[in-house]
């Protein structure tokens, strides 16, 4: 191996991204890192608490421990059925787009919409569509006799907040899995049509296998996206009825600002990072093992 | 046995061709006989992928017709059609091994597990895929793809034409040649048409029995190679094959002489005089065309390119550019030379069409 020349002066070329940084993501973790760690009686006295709000936390018998266990079961039972409905939606959708032809780009457009429209805006939008009294969801599900409130039945909620996002998301699975199926050459389904394939042989054999790469990002964005969903539950249902579609956002928000409870909140969020690093993490590891193990 | 038949058979993309630029393929008759290989041969953007398109059915032509033996398949969907194409780019599935691949077709059409497995074995005994069975189709190099996606289409029983697209584009230069005498050693195994589109002349001469040149949407001339190189019927084919091309100048031809700039020499056969407005042009390929220090037309030596093998001179006669070799020993004085046209390898082509001469 040939010498490289080491020159430890160089480490101070990376100062300026070390500063940046520490003070755009270090400085506020540790802060958060600090609250996790102690308690306080009140006039700003802080003192060393170890790790007992983590303990209570991951311990369900307590009361905080039950309650986050609740948050983060109905969070990643969210995040499933985003996937599980929005990932299958947008292939089929994605399929049913013409490959040619010149209706395509305004058709991207009026698909894409939906994620230009800002959080708050969709979420006061579905508040005001399922409104039984005046909403258009809302109003109609009650006049054909179906009894919908989502501000008292939690399948209502559920079916709200499950609905808006697939409205508001879908449409990136779709213009993924678009691309996706454009780099696919013509010759595949010219070659296909020779060899006798039917549409489901095709599917199978040839878009789907093309498509691995983008649905693998599909399903990491949409997961993380849907995980950390805040805005639009907020503004729809609060957390409501009771705790019915209170994800792990919203409990954290309701701990650190309606009680107060700094100590608990922090390690919260720190629980939940963690979860995220996790996730994102293992769901990597696991897609590139299988590209590695495909091509070889 | 199938020969395939083309009965004015023309393509438009647009949907109402208005005059002759609007066809990517002008009508066309043709029959393309059993147990034969042909090439389609012509620049990119010339047609010939849509006439095989067409063959094919994965475009259904404007206006004509095309017959399979006696059979009108013209509105026939491809996968009913007795025809196998291997395309540009090898097309194999990703998630299938190599045995799949091969068994693809056979298990769409619902043909039983056994006579698979002995269709699959025997094709890939042909090919050399015997030792890649197991194998996923996605790692293997280009050309192992190409194989596959060839065999695809060998694999069923029924196959009478096998279609290439330019199949050679992606392989490495060195296994080009191998592939190429595969495909040769299958078309005399299996007694097949084979349809072969390349705009590489090399590839179209050593694949083809007969090769068809096309340019502009045009079949302008159908002949062996042979045939190609010693009488082209039009000026394109001339320029087109051969390395370089075929020199063409205008001239003046009367009777058994033809005249360039003022410069007489005699021509092996009587033509008659062309009409006015006519373009009349002289053709002789650069093989027969030879430089001397004396004794021929007076031309100017620009420069002498040394192949190896023979010497080239580009020379300029008068205002017009050509192409003469040099005999081995020849000795030249700096600049002014004479070319030799051999009289009986001279052509004349009258509005780019070749004309015969009486004798």
């Amino acid at each position: 191996m040939p010498d490289k020349p080491l020159n430890n002066k160089a480490w101070f070329l990376v100062l300026p991204v070390l500063g940046f940084v520490l003070f755009s993501s270090l400085v506020p973790m540790m802060t958060v890192v600090n609250y996790a760690f102690q308690d306080t009686m009140g006039q700003n006295h802080f003192f060393w608490n170890g790790i007992a709000w983590f303990r209570h936390l991951l311990d369900p018998s307590t009361d905080s421990g039950q309650r986050f266990a609740g948050a983060l079961t109905r969070t990643l039972l969210f995040s499933l059925a985003v996937l599980a409905i929005e990932i299958p939606l947008g292939i089929a959708v994605a399929l049913c787009m013409p490959r040619h032809g010149r209706a395509i780009g305004p058709l991207l457009v009026v698909i894409a919409l939906p994620m230009l429209i800002p959080w708050n805006v969709v979420g006061t939008m579905w508040q005001i569509f399922a409104r039984q009294d005046i909403g258009l969801l809302g109003a109609a599900l009650n006049g054909l006799g179906i009894p919908f409130n989502d501000t008292q039945y939690p399948v209502s909620a559920w079916s709200t907040i499950l609905m808006m996002d697939v409205w508001h998301w879908t449409s990136m699975v779709v213009l993924l899995c678009y691309a996706g199926l454009r780099a696919i050459p013509d010759a595949f389904y010219q070659a296909a049509r020779i060899d006798g394939a039917r549409r489901w042989a095709v599917f199978i054999n040839i878009e789907l296998p093309k498509l691995h790469r983008v649905l693998v990002i599909a399903v990491l964005l949409r997961f993380m996206e849907s995980f950390m969903i805040y805005t639009e539950p907020f503004v729809v249902t609060g957390g409501g009825p009771g705790e019915a579609t209170s994800f792990l956002s919203l409990d954290l928000v309701k701990t650190a600002l309606g009680q107060l409870d700094l100590g608990n909140a922090a390690a919260m969020s720190l629980v939940y990072l963690l979860i995220s690093l996790t996730v994102c993490w293992v769901f990597f590891t696991a897609m590139t093992q299988i590209d590695r193990r495909r091509e070889g | 046995m199938t020969r395939i038949t083309l009965d004015g058979v023309a393509h438009s993309y647009g949907a109402r061709p208005r005059d002759e630029r609007d066809y990517a393929l002008k009508p066309l008759s043709h029959v393309w006989r059993h147990g034969l290989a042909y090439a389609l041969l012509g620049p990119s953007g010339c047609g010939k992928t849509t006439l095989l398109n067409i063959i094919s059915g994965l475009v259904v032509p404007s206006q004509g017709r095309l017959l399979f033996d006696d059979r009108d398949v013209t509105r026939l969907s491809t996968e009913r059609r007795n025809i196998a194409q291997v395309f540009q780019f090898p097309v194999i599935y990703d998630t299938m091994t190599v045995a799949e691949n091969l068994a693809f077709p056979l298990k769409n059409r619902g043909i039983d597990k056994a006579a698979i497995g002995r269709r699959v074995a025997e094709i890939a005994e042909m090919l050399d895929l015997t030792r890649d069975l197991a194998r996923r189709a996605r790692g293997l190099s280009a050309d192992v793809k190409q194989k596959v996606s060839l065999g695809r289409g060998l694999v069923r029983a029924d196959v009478s034409a096998v279609l290439f697209d330019e199949p050679l584009t992606v392989i490495d230069p060195g296994l080009k040649w191998e592939l190429r005498s595969k495909l040769k050693a299958v078309h005399r195994a299996l007694d097949l048409l084979m349809i072969y589109v390349t705009h590489d002349q090399v590839e179209a001469l050593t694949f083809a029995d007969e090769v068809v040149v096309m340019n502009d949407g045009q079949v302008l001339q159908i002949g062996t190679p042979a045939e190609l190189f010693e009488r082209p019927a039009h000026t394109f084919v001339g320029y087109f094959i051969g390395s370089p091309g075929m020199n063409l100048l205008p001239a003046r031809v009367a009777g058994r002489e033809a005249e360039i700039d003022g410069h007489r020499f005699p021509l092996a056969a009587s033509y008659p005089t062309a009409a006015p407005g006519q373009r009349v042009q002289i053709g002789v390929r650069p093989d027969h065309t030879t430089l001397r220090a004396s004794g021929g037309l007076p031309v100017q030596v620009r420069r002498v390119e040394d192949l190896g093998r023979r010497q080239l001179a580009r020379v300029t006669l008068g205002a017009h550019e050509l192409v003469a070799t040099v005999p081995p020993g020849t000795t030249l004085a700096a600049g002014a030379a004479a070319v030799h046209f051999d009289p009986a390898r001279t052509h004349v082509y009258v509005d780019d069409r070749l004309v015969e001469g009486t004798p």
